[in-house]
């Protein structure tokens, strides 16, 4: 298990417990936390489960791949460096304390 | 697979290609997905997953169910393809890699929601037309009528025989069926179309700056060969119109059907989106693809062999209990993310976003425009050994 904080473009923050395995996109989406839409279903295709990982954590996640590179080219947020797809962020016990935030639009 | 496997899973001796489980497959579909999560088929001699759960696991599974062996019933690896393989389709990483990333170069988001301006005028201009006339058949009006105009554009073929791309379209998923009367017919029947489609995958056959040049180009930029190119245009001729077709054909079906459906569409046209979404869940407009199997697996507790077959029923799970709630029902409100109408994995559909689209601005303008929208006949349904589509749908609409 692992504590994910969700933390909306207004600041208000969401924390869950999420399973390892399950990813920052579905963790948002089964616990109703908003902000997040998902709309191809994890299969980074839509880039609307687009999220700001906070620094601390950025290096501990996998690498992007060149897919997920491509769509957050075309997020309709702006990209930081700090920009991942939710759907491609995969929850393990090292990621417990982890911080996103929602940007202000995903569509 | 041994005779000792087969003990140790259901076996069942229904034919998913027989004209009786194609008429009506839901009940059908859902014997199978009661008999259990991995189901022998004693008549095709493979095995059916009819469950969310385990369809899923199998479609993000590509390393242990592949494609290459093709993703209908015909082993590749025993059987010579009725054409050549597509390179996204029927291709394994790392092949297929590269010729995902050569067409999603093209299909991104940002190119998506540049489409959104001439979609929505075209499906105005075509719903405006319909509404004055009263009533129409919907699938040959509408559901062809929008992509053959709208998308074509966007593809850039000319409009002189793209009729053609539908008969293609079905003609491709009829052959991942077996070989039987409705595949011989289609394969007589889409000779023509066939050819027309081959020729125009050529550069010079597209509009420069459309869709379908862009591919060519990225792929060449990606390293492939001038065939390839053309092989990749293929795949979005072959599956970017007639499945779009079904899709807003089977949504409207639905709507006409269901008029507190239709009323809360029509009182909240920003619903659009997720109705058609629904639409594809319900009434999945792919029915059915394959995986081959590359090495021994167990798969929800059952032994599977390498090499063998298995029957994934995306339509199956898109209405299973334990994924969906009420899964029957057709609830235009519902949040139907994760259905795998349109696969799941690296074999995702690339051209969803596109698809969406589409259905989005045809539901809206119906849903801007019209008070009544009410069935005007018997549709008639089209028996396909993959496909769940209807061939006429004559609807009466009364404007708002």
């Amino acid at each position: 298990m692992a504590l994910v904080t969700y933390i909306a473009a207004d600041g208000r923050a969401t924390a869950v417990e999420l399973p390892a395995g399950t990813t920052v996109k579905d963790g948002a989406l089964q616990n109703g936390v908003e902000g997040i839409i998902g709309e191809c279903g994890g299969n980074a295709m839509c880039a609307t489960c687009h999220v700001y990982v906070d620094d601390h954590w950025l290096a501990r996640l996998a690498v992007i791949e060149e897919v997920e590179d491509a769509l957050l080219d075309d997020a309709v947020s702006p990209r930081r460096h700090n920009s991942r797809l939710g759907c491609q962020i995969r929850i393990s016990d090292a990621l417990d304390g982890l911080v996103v935030r929602m940007p202000e639009a995903q569509e | 697979m041994s005779v000792l496997d087969a003990a140790a899973a259901p076996v069942s001796d229904l034919d998913p290609y027989a004209e009786e489980f194609l008429r009506d497959p839901y009940p059908r579909q859902q014997q199978l997905r009661e008999a259990g999560a991995v189901v022998w088929l004693s008549r095709h001699r493979l095995w059916a997953v009819t469950r969310h759960e385990e369809v899923d696991t199998v479609l993000r599974d590509p390393q242990t169910y592949c494609s290459s062996r093709g993703v209908g019933l015909a082993d590749f690896a025993r059987e010579t393809p009725w054409r050549p393989p597509s390179l996204l389709l029927e291709a394994d990483p790392p092949q297929h890699t590269a010729a995902r990333h050569a067409i999603t170069a093209v299909l991104g988001p940002r190119t998506v929601r540049e489409m959104r301006q001439a979609f929505e005028s075209r499906a105005q201009q075509l719903v405006e037309e319909l509404v004055r006339g009263g009533s129409f058949d919907a699938i040959h009006d509408l559901a062809e009528r929008f992509p053959l105009t709208a998308m074509s554009d966007q593809i850039g073929v000319p409009q002189d025989g793209r009729e053609h791309l539908l008969v293609y379209g079905a003609l491709a998923f009829q052959a991942f069926g077996p070989r039987n009367e409705r595949t011989e017919r289609s394969l007589r029947e889409g000779e023509q179309a066939a050819a027309w489609v081959a020729e125009h995958t050529r550069l010079s056959e597209l509009r420069p700056g459309g869709l379908g040049a862009r591919i060519h180009a990225s792929a060449v930029e990606h390293g492939f060969s001038e065939q390839h190119a053309e092989l990749l245009v293929r795949s979005v001729l072959t599956a970017g119109i007639d499945t779009t077709v079904i899709a807003i054909g089977n949504a409207l079906w639905l709507l006409a059907r269901h008029p507190e459906q239709w009323a809360a569409l029509r009182d909240d046209p920003s619903l659009a989106r997720t109705a058609f979404e629904e639409g594809i869940r319900v009434e999945t407009p792919i029915q059915v693809f394959c995986r081959t199997t590359t090495r021994a697996v167990q798969l929800a507790g059952v032994p599977l062999a390498e090499g063998d077959k298995l029957l994934l029923l995306l339509a199956g799970a898109n209405r299973d209990p334990r994924r969906w709630e009420d899964p029957e029902r057709f609830e235009i409100r519902r949040s139907a993310s994760g259905h795998v109408g349109f696969g799941a994995g690296i074999h995702a559909c690339v051209g969803q976003m596109i698809a969406r689209l589409e259905g989005e601005a045809v539901l809206s303008a119906l849903a801007a425009r019209v008070q009544t929208l009410e069935p005007a006949g018997e549709p008639r349904r089209l028996i396909h050994n993959t496909l769940r589509a209807l061939s006429s749908l004559p609807l009466r609409v009364v404007a708002r």
